[in-house]
């Protein structure tokens, strides 16, 4: 028995501003377009497609809020155009429609994110502890539900990049991206922080390469999470807890000295980030040449070794062979 | 003639789901120079929806689950028309795999021992899905993404693949496509290709599958001469949006009724009770008392008949909705408002609690959600050896939905990404063998690079024509209406009249603008792939005079024995002498279909299969 199509009807109508243009410069275009019951912007961009634009630029995916590929600015609001319903935007009023301004444009709505790929790459992998005899008879790593939801809030990160895009310190800061890791990246070292396996230690990175200090804590990229990932109280501050406790705490810098103990140096953490090309091939499990805490619970691991003192900010320099 | 770059590798995957994502670490491991070629940004692939879990017997929630078990419910599940051996491997293999993620850093939920927690899930015997609340598919893609970045895998996004190469031999030797960004041309030569380009539901109007599902990987495979197997099962995963329409068909996860969720009809019926098929009578409840028991304990009663088999539960709500007894906007009612807290709603189904909020404006811990099937996976596919991946076709190999086999009929929720892993490890392997055994550089046919670029830059010659919108939205009505859920031989019929017109008016369609981001033109080179698998399921559906699993026809509603014996192959017998279709491929006039046997099980596993529950 054949399917019966269901059809929308329209009901008044809807006005687009959309940004069309290039790197060397555009406009905005208007649409006029019906508008249907429960639309959400990326639903008007499509049927703008569909009839007036085929060549307009959007980037999009799942159009369910689950993939984070249709970000843009939305009324100067950057959003998921997918998860923008059209009946939360002013009545009777253009919705104006630009692309991120934070990145190259490609085309219309369209821009260059590569940026934050080549950030991904820069951050020292997950590199898990040993596991213990009994989760190696049990099958797998012992971790409690109260352990894992911590990095868990992060994981939940969709990659949409709108943290980034409203970031003051790359926002109209093009030069300052060579040493800024931004909101998303804070979320996704603090994840790895805060995992109750990983032995990797990024904090020296952060302060030193990732730009950690830059972020004066405005919460603007808390704010448009689609996630709500709470960025900034949850992962930004405690990363610069953990930084500052590792510079300045004065037992753990005399333990330093006297121990010489440590999580792993930052020039063996980043030597643990990947490099390209096929020699760079990790053996299986992962990571080599990070000595694994001997004590994972004590208290002085964890801080990194630099011979810098109590409210010092020497550079780092190599720990004394042990 | 138009410029492109060219590069060269070991193995090229095509697909950066999680299939593809798992062989390109694989292929990678083996020392292999791996590219790994997609769509759309890395981290963005239809994996990322997947919601409720990963099937693995781990037994860590009931110690009586083994792969044993796990076998014979996907094999029941898909109605004995899986590929049985690549069952098994699937049902041994899955708990490594999943146990492999958390080393690289998967953090699935808990149990109280600290170990995985599972959830029960439609036709699995026990709790088995591994899982991160309602996101277990953004978990997974986003582990395998970031251990392939660490182990410096070459990413090649947003590049449109639209040919496969072979050398003189016809041994697979590279591709051809274009970056979306630029449009411009790029060919890659290869040892070995691993397919893992995902579904086809961007053929019908009501879809969980996002615009990158159109069939790329089958088509592609199928246009070099590879088999495709039962591309008549598809399946319509219960539980969609309905309304409003703008999201009709988004997923609503399995999850839900796994956690107490029940669907009710308008008169507030728990209809399912009346659509209990003999095959899982003696292992479901009769009662709601008696299904409502074992959620607490899973020895006080049978399971619900809400965690049928999708493909049941599918067509009885579709049996509901035609009696009259459907919601307003022609679903029915799933509820778990009334049966769980609003506090554990929102903890175990998050996503799904912000969707309806947010898309629908309804509050799933108060009201009820309206949800009807919607079009989801595709369980027919490239047909591989299930050890290998390998397909008819040397040095093209297949992994995750496009591969065929595995799920026979109709394919259990969980199963799929625990799919990906096993086979995408798979392939990864087979390709990496395949290619340190090929000996010389793989040589591909200018002609044919040549070829396929004309014809995809042919739409900007025409002065006028087409709209391939237009053409996409007729081809979509066209499948849900003639080739959806319930089907008959005429309109089956009728469908494949319907889509050599819209192959004809596919050659006649003319793009504006330029090579680069312009999603009209991408389109035009999206119509060939849709066409072709619409074309073979309609036509795998015509042959297949029987209803089990996925397909069901009207004109033969019950199994027939015959049936299930055979897997319904459609090939191109000769691809190079087959032109005639859209954008220079082989005319979908070309593919034949055959009925061919089934491999047979060995004893030892049937006798599993038919154990009594």
């Amino acid at each position: 028995m054949a399917e019966e199509i269901i059809r929308n009807t329209a009901k008044g109508e809807v006005t687009m501003r959309l940004w069309r243009g290039d790197e060397t410069g555009g406009e905005f275009a208007e649409y006029v377009m019906p508008a249907q019951e429960g639309e959400v912007v990326l639903d008007v961009i499509h049927r703008v497609q569909a009839t007036e634009a085929p060549d307009l630029a959007c980037r999009w995916n799942c159009k369910a809020g689950k993939c984070g590929s249709c970000s843009a600015e939305i009324n100067g609001r950057p959003a998921l155009m997918c998860m923008t319903r059209m009946d939360t935007l002013p009545p009777g009023e253009a919705v104006t429609v630009a692309p991120m301004r934070t990145f190259p444009i490609l085309r219309d709505l369209v821009t260059d994110v590569s940026y934050n790929y080549e950030v991904a790459k820069r951050i020292p992998p997950f590199h898990p502890r040993e596991k213990t005899d009994d989760e190696e008879e049990a099958g797998g790593y012992r971790m409690q539900q109260i352990d894992v939801e911590r990095s868990q809030e992060f994981r939940k990160c969709i990659e949409c990049y709108l943290c980034q895009d409203v970031c003051h310190v790359i926002r109209d800061h093009e030069e300052n991206k060579t040493a800024f890791a931004g909101p998303r990246f804070f979320a996704r070292s603090a994840e790895l922080e805060m995992h109750p396996l990983d032995v990797n230690d990024r904090r020296e990175l952060l302060q030193k390469e990732q730009g950690l200090g830059k972020c004066n804590i405005t919460k603007c990229c808390t704010e448009v999470c689609p996630e709500h990932i709470k960025i900034t109280d949850n992962a930004i501050i405690p990363l610069k807890e953990r930084v500052v406790d590792a510079s300045y705490d004065p037992v753990a810098w005399l333990g330093r000295k006297i121990l010489k103990r440590r999580k792993s140096t930052p020039a063996e953490a980043e030597a643990d980030a990947p490099s390209t090309g096929p020699a760079a091939v990790q053996p299986e499990g992962g990571v080599h040449g990070i000595p694994a805490p001997e004590h994972a619970d004590d208290a002085l691991v964890g801080a990194w070794a630099t011979d810098a003192g109590p409210g010092g900010d020497a550079p780092a320099e190599d720990a004394p062979a042990e | 003639m138009v410029e492109y770059e060219t590069h060269d590798f070991d193995v090229v995957i095509i697909g950066a789901g999680g299939a593809g994502l798992r062989a390109a670490i694989e292929a990678q491991s083996k020392g292999l120079r791996t590219a790994l070629v997609c769509k759309s940004l890395l981290g963005k692939a239809h994996t990322v929806m997947a919601e409720g879990g990963v099937a693995a017997a781990l037994g860590n929630v009931s110690d009586e689950d083994n792969w044993k078990v796990h076998f014979r419910d996907t094999m029941r599940g898909g109605k004995m028309l899986n590929n049985w051996r690549m069952a098994q491997l699937h049902a041994q293999e899955s708990p490594d795999r999943v146990r492999e993620l958390e080393d690289w850093g998967a953090l699935f939920d808990r149990t109280k021992d600290g170990l995985i927690l599972q959830r029960d899930f439609g036709g699995h015997r026990f709790a088995r899905l591994a899982h991160v609340g309602d996101r277990t598919g953004l978990e997974l893609i986003r582990t395998l993404q970031q251990r392939a970045v660490a182990a410096g895998i070459e990413v090649f996004m947003e590049l449109k693949v639209l040919r496969l190469l072979h050398d003189a031999e016809g041994t697979v030797s590279g591709l051809v496509g274009y970056w979306r960004p630029s449009g411009e041309f790029v060919t890659f030569t290869a040892k070995a290709v691993v397919m893992a380009t995902g579904g086809i539901g961007k053929s019908w109007m009501y879809t969980s599958n996002s615009w990158e599902s159109t069939g790329d990987g089958h088509a592609m495979s199928l246009w070099a001469g590879a088999d495709l197997i039962d591309m008549e099962c598809v399946q319509f995963h219960p539980t969609g949006m309905v309304w409003p329409l703008s999201v009709r068909g988004l997923l609503v996860t399995e999850g839900v009724r796994g956690d107490g969720g029940v669907l009710r009809n308008s008169e507030g019926n728990r209809f399912m009770f009346d659509y209990i098929p003999p095959m899982f009578k003696d292992e479901t409840a009769d009662s709601e008392d008696e299904a409502d028991r074992w959620y607490d304990d899973h020895s006080a009663g049978r399971r619900p008949p809400e965690l049928l088999p999708r493909d049941e539960v599918a067509r009885s709500i579709n049996s509901e909705v035609k009696a009259g007894r459907g919601s307003p906007h022609g679903g029915v009612f799933l509820d778990i408002a009334t049966r769980r807290t609003p506090e554990d709603i929102r903890r175990r189904l998050p996503s799904m609690y912000h969707q309806f909020k947010e898309l629908a404006g309804v509050d799933i811990t108060s009201e009820a959600m309206e949800v009807g099937p919607t079009c989801h996976y595709a369980m027919g596919g490239v047909r591989v050896d299930a050890d290998s991946a390998a397909t008819t076709v040397a040095g093209l190999f297949a992994a995750g939905e496009v591969a065929g086999g595995m799920h026979g009929s109709n394919r259990l929720g969980g199963n799929s990404l625990s799919d990906l892993l096993v086979f995408g490890r798979r392939a990864g392997i087979g390709a990496a063998e395949f290619a340190s055994g090929r000996s010389g550089s793989p040589t591909v046919d200018k002609g044919q690079i040549d070829a396929a670029i004309a014809a995809a830059i042919a739409p900007f010659e025409r002065e006028s024509g087409e709209n391939p919108y237009d053409i996409h939205q007729d081809l979509q009505e066209t499948m849900q209406s003639l080739v959806g859920i319930i089907r008959t031989g005429s309109e089956l019929e009728e469908a494949l009249g319907k889509i050599e017109v819209l192959e004809e008016r596919a050659n006649q369609v003319s793009v504006s603008g330029g090579l680069r981001y312009n999603p009209g033109w991408n389109l035009t080179t999206d119509l060939p792939s849709m066409l072709t698998v619409s074309r073979c399921t309609a036509m795998g559906a015509l042959n297949r005079k029987e209803s089990r699993g996925g397909h069901t026809r009207n004109d033969y509603p019950k199994p027939e024995a015959e049936m299930g014996t055979v897997n319904f192959v459609e090939r191109i017998p000769d691809p190079g002498a087959a032109a005639g279709g859209v954008g220079g491929t082989p005319s979908v006039r070309s593919i034949t279909v055959t009925p061919e046997p089934i491999p047979v099980m060995p004893d030892d596993l049937k006798a599993l299969v038919e154990e009594a529950s």
